[in-house]
């Protein structure tokens, strides 16, 4: 069903020593620390990180908590900020389409789109047979899924011996690890561009509205990009 | 469990859930060096910058409790150190928390 040595071959990738699972970790530790302060008990901690898996959702959903939003309110915002897994799952999905592969797997699978695991896939997907790339993918996720849930564990546990400084240096470990990542990455004029021109509008659409500047500024900065590229890379 | 935070997370993984699923099946019709592919290729990688940077500059949460000053300086140095370090990712990352973390504690 699944092929277990590329299945293997997802895991071991993600353990690789400068992957995107230690920012998973440290900001999944920061969100079972910041859970248990809700007043969540363990089991709703273990439960959120594993049927949403996708760290802003999380922040979103325990601010709208502590402000005493509405089940619709929490569903809109988080329906907002995480709608960037949408063109996510669109960018990954074909590099991992076979026709003898199932497609019960790529509906299940989609679950594993999270930053992390998505940049694992784009840096090693070339290297795998195409028929096997969605066992592959499949592996990437069960361990960043993993390493998720079981951060948020010893966040939850470790709450009583985090201070205010180690929480906010741990906060911080996410974006900086992707802000360097997404440097690293910029190699072509479309993709720089993309990169660059998300990092400015983002903030910028945030003055007109802040639940809508990452959709918005994500839409138009790679609209740009896509043409920006098309004039100069071909 | 308390029945209001378990609504709050299936809530919100039906939300997370519900634009993986419509990815998912988009990209069923989408060849993989097809323009529209491309495209959303751009908008991913433009919309994941903007996520990133407006976590950066707008937090929320515990890191909005931090002068922005601190949150600059934190930037910049990770980037500095991301090139001297030939494109690391693991020391700027894990610097950044120290650097952070102490410079935090002097500045209440």
């Amino acid at each position: 069903m699944i092929n277990l040595k590329y299945f293997i071959k997802g895991i071991v990738c993600s353990k690789k020593f400068d992957s995107p699972a230690i920012a998973l970790g440290a900001s999944f530790i920061a969100i079972g620390a910041l859970l248990k302060n809700l007043g969540f008990n363990i089991q709703e901690s273990i439960f959120s990180t594993f049927l949403t898996y996708a760290l802003p959702g999380s922040l979103v959903m325990a601010e709208s908590m502590l402000i005493g939003a509405s089940l619709v309110n929490i569903f809109l915002a988080v329906w907002l900020v995480n709608s960037r897994l949408f063109p996510m799952t669109v960018s990954i999905m074909p590099l991992l389409k076979h026709d003898s592969q199932p497609r019960w797997k790529y509906y299940i699978s989609c679950h594993f789109v999270a930053v992390s695991s998505w940049l694992i896939l784009k840096s090693n997907y070339e290297e795998i047979n195409r028929k096997y790339r969605i066992d592959f993918w499949i592996g990437i996720g069960t361990a960043t899924w993993l390493i998720a849930i079981f951060s948020t564990v010893l966040g939850f546990y470790a709450a009583d011996f985090l201070s205010k400084d180690m929480i906010i240096g741990l906060a911080i470990v996410n974006p900086i690890y992707f802000m360097c990542a997404m440097i690293g990455v910029m190699k072509t004029i479309q993709l720089s561009s993309a990169i660059i021109l998300g990092a400015f509008l983002g903030p910028i659409f945030y003055f007109f509205s802040p639940e809508w500047s990452v959709l918005l500024g994500g839409l138009v900065a790679g609209s740009i990009a896509y043409f920006i590229g098309e004039v100069y890379d071909s | 469990m308390t029945a209001n935070i378990v609504l709050a997370i299936l809530v919100t993984s039906l939300a997370t859930y519900i634009s993986r699923f419509l990815g998912a099946l988009t990209s069923e019709k989408i060849g993989e060096t097809s323009k529209i592919y491309k495209w959303f290729n751009c908008v991913a990688y433009s919309t994941l910058a903007a996520l990133i940077s407006r976590m950066l500059i707008f937090p929320s949460g515990d890191l909005s409790d931090v002068h922005y000053i601190l949150r600059i300086i934190v930037i910049l140095l990770s980037i500095l150190i991301f090139y001297v370090t030939k494109r690391n990712l693991v020391y700027p990352t894990i610097l950044s928390a120290i650097i952070l973390a102490t410079l935090n504690s002097f500045a209440i």
